[in-house]
């Protein structure tokens, strides 16, 4: 039978020809960095003190916490300041701000095998040290996920990349993909597995191609339908394992792991020189923008400066997005550093957002046909506006992946994801 | 210096992008599919067709605007669902209406059945039904009295008339009717329900733009025109004969597809289309009138709440109740 992944999911214009063909550009850090606390899991606490001299790849920040992974410094010099500042999520968050030296002077690195392949512990221990969260935005703290004592059997590449404009991943594919191959490598090898898939959209057929070239005996390509959400974790593994993770489980729990391209090749560089996450990929997009193009941006840099590379406003942003344009957050100020989780930063304009005037729903179930986790985001809507806590639990509400396909299919401009997302938070605080 | 000054940034929610099919465009595009059909009529029902189109959409929009201005609320005229609501009542109507009767017929529409229930998405039944139900309780003789195609008389109300196929057929007989004139639409009939070629056409249009689901239309057609099989002795020709006629394509594709008075679920939309073709049968071969799309419609529409309360949608990883007590165990 013809398998076409998962049901719903909307086909938005990908709008990934801005930046598409724009090759990696590293870009120099600015006079003072900033580095947020809280880039994944629980938040560090600074283990600097201001006057300090740090060098490039130091830990200044730290917790004891299982779900943290450390914060390192992205340039050498004093750190000036430890204050809260804004953070990309809207609030105010702890952060140690370092007055660069521009002489980047490294911090010694840790045991590396620059050869060969580690053991799951070792792995788990040099992941951790590195600092590594997921990179595809949601920040999880990779160590955790790869301590999980279920029985593991595939471990899968997320190169989906579903969100418009966003090319990070893409670039990183067809430009450097030794990294993420040889992460790959690593990963099957430390949980003694043979099935490594990389999931590639078909509108990055020409990545999956390169790819193909570089593959080990023990990995696969998959192509998959370009679809918004297909990056997202459950349908990812549907799509390319048919298996569907249960309701309130994770993916360990089926047998699967799922990285992000960028994770991955962040775990090579971190085993075979101990490099720890400092810098990444970020995609600068948008109608507002003079020359789009994908950046090498390290961690603590504020947003300005990359919309400076990337030639400045041609005429007044109406929003600013750290991420995709369906999940990403939008952001008051450029201000704000770049964390380890962002995978773009878009300016966008009217012609980019379209225009919005809310009317009556009109029962027409678009949400519902929509919605990839099969909820009915017009019910859910009305149960938590009722504040039917019960009602909506049985509805499944907690199973909302907040992927905003019901808001965009949604004729009447309606948010049902935004009540939905305020009906989660009330049960959490219920329970 | 490149310029990089931000002012006045928009921070909302989650999405950022939207879907580019709005309300107004959805409804303009579903009038659109209805443009065929309603030339059709003005074809063969002459020029007062088209003088009954335009007093029923302008009726329609004076009534909204009206009450939107007593009620002192923004006027919504510009969601063209009055729009809609207008050309489907006269496509409802036979030719030989008053005029004035089908202006009331859609301020009834539109203040009573659509408005006062709450506005777009408020009313329980659907508007351009409401408006013929409303004609068939008061008006019944002109309501049933119907031109004979291509009579070319201008204005005059007084037209030859001619019944329909499917009131010949209830007769008992089909002597006279052509299958290939019920399909391009030379039949007697209300002025935008005869040309079934043409609204057949709207309506895949309207599916292949996903404007509307194939389920309901599709379901309801099929249901009609089994049953008919049967009920005419085993008749393949008098089964396609009652698909053909009595108004039921502009009824599947076109009325019973109205987003808010039809149920939101695929599985929901099946059992819709099953309701309307048994009831339409019903009504046409046991019931007193010779037609029953309308009333099918409409008691389908009353039925629809209960068809989205009770039609539960699959979820993704879903875990079965038996499933967890055996977890739980």
């Amino acid at each position: 039978m013809f398998f076409s992944g998962f049901k719903g999911g909307i086909h938005p214009p990908d709008r990934k020809e801005q930046t598409k063909n724009c090759p990696v550009k590293e870009l120099e850090p600015t006079e003072l960095m900033t580095f947020i606390m809280a880039q994944g899991g629980k938040p560090c606490t600074p283990c600097v003190a201001i006057g300090d001299k740090v060098l490039k790849g130091q830990v200044i920040g730290d917790s004891k916490e299982f779900m943290s992974a450390p914060v390192h410094s992205s340039v050498s010099g004093t750190v000036e300041k430890i204050d809260k500042v804004l953070s990309p999520r809207g609030d105010m968050a702890e952060a140690v701000i370092i007055r660069n030296d521009f002489e980047d002077k490294e911090a010694s690195v840790g045991e590396t095998f620059p050869v060969g392949y580690v053991s799951k512990d070792e792995l788990i221990g040099i992941v951790r040290n590195a600092g590594m969260v997921g990179m595809g935005g949601a920040g999880f703290p990779t160590h955790v996920k790869l301590s999980t004592d279920k029985k593991i059997d595939t471990v899968i590449i997320n190169a989906a990349e579903c969100e418009p404009y966003l090319n990070s991943d893409y670039r990183t594919m067809v430009e450097r993909p030794d990294d993420m191959i040889d992460g790959l490598d690593l990963l099957l090898h430390a949980f003694g597995i043979f099935k490594g898939i990389i999931a590639i959209e078909d509108n990055k057929a020409d990545a999956a191609k390169i790819l193909k070239d570089k593959l080990r005996s023990n990995m696969q390509i998959k192509v998959l339908k370009t679809r918004y959400p297909q990056g997202s974790e459950k349908q990812l593994i549907y799509s390319v394992t048919e298996r569907k993770v249960p309701e309130g489980g994770l993916p360990a729990d089926i047998g699967v792991l799922v990285f992000n391209v960028d994770t991955v090749s962040s775990m090579s560089r971190a085993v075979r020189s101990g490099i720890p996450v400092t810098r990444r990929v970020v995609t600068v997009a948008g109608l507002a923008l003079k020359e789009p193009g994908n950046f090498l941006v390290r961690i603590g840099t504020p947003f300005w400066k990359v919309f400076e590379a990337a030639g400045g406003f041609v005429c007044q942003p109406k929003k600013i997005v750290m991420g995709g344009p369906m999940m990403g957050i939008a952001q008051c100020s450029i201000d704000i550093p770049v964390t380890k989780t962002c995978s773009g930063l878009l300016a966008l304009t009217d012609d980019d957002i379209g225009t919005k005037e809310e009317m009556p729903c009109l029962r027409c179930g678009r949400c519902i046909s929509a919605c990839p986790m099969g909820l009915m985001p017009v019910v859910l809507n009305k149960l938590v506006n009722k504040k039917e806590w019960d009602e909506a639990e049985k509805g499944g509400i907690m199973n909302c992946i907040e992927c905003g396909c019901c808001a965009y299919s949604c004729p009447s401009d309606r948010n049902p994801a935004s009540t939905i997302r305020r009906g989660k938070s009330a049960l959490r605080a219920k329970r | 210096m490149d310029n990089i000054n931000v002012q006045n940034l928009t921070v909302s929610e989650t999405p950022h992008i939207r879907s580019s099919h709005k309300t107004s465009s959805i409804m303009l595009e579903v009038f659109l599919a209805l443009c065929p059909a309603a030339m059709a009529g003005i074809y063969f029902f002459g020029f007062r067709a088209l003088i009954m189109i335009v007093v029923s959409i302008a009726s329609s929009l004076l009534a909204e605007t009206l009450y939107n201005k007593i009620a002192k609320k923004k006027n919504t005229i510009s969601d063209c669902s009055a729009l809609l609501t207008g050309i489907l009542i006269a496509m409802n109507v036979s030719v030989v209406m008053p005029f004035w009767a089908v202006a009331l017929s859609a301020a009834f529409a539109i203040i009573v059945v659509k408005q006062l229930f709450g506005g777009l998405g408020g009313n329980f039944m659907n508007p351009a039904l409401c408006a013929r139900a409303f004609l068939m309780a008061s008006f019944l003789g002109k309501m049933t009295s119907f031109a004979q195609p291509m009579y070319s008389g201008l204005l005059a109300a007084d037209a030859v008339t001619s019944a329909t196929p499917l009131a010949i057929m209830k007769e008992g007989s089909t002597k006279g009717l052509s299958l290939l004139d019920m399909f391009i639409g030379k039949t007697g009939g209300c002025i935008g329900e005869t040309s079934a070629v043409l609204l057949i056409l709207g309506g895949i249009y309207l599916i292949a733009r996903k404007i509307i689901k194939p389920h309901l239309p599709l379901t309801y057609i099929a249901v009609v025109a089994i049953c008919s099989y049967f009920l005419g002795g085993f008749s393949v020709e008098y089964a396609l004969m009652q698909i053909l006629s009595g108004g039921l394509m502009l009824g599947a594709f076109f009325m019973a597809t109205d987003y808010v008075t039809s149920p939101m679920t695929e599985k929901g939309m099946v059992i819709a289309g099953i309701i309307c073709g048994l009831l339409t049968v019903a009504i046409r071969h046991y019931g007193g009138y010779p037609e029953g799309v309308s009333y099918a419609i409409l008691m389908m529409n009353a039925a629809t709440p209960l068809i989205d309360r009770l039609v539960k949608v699959k979820r993704f990883g879903e875990v079965s109740s038996w499933k967890k007590k055996e977890a739980v165990r």
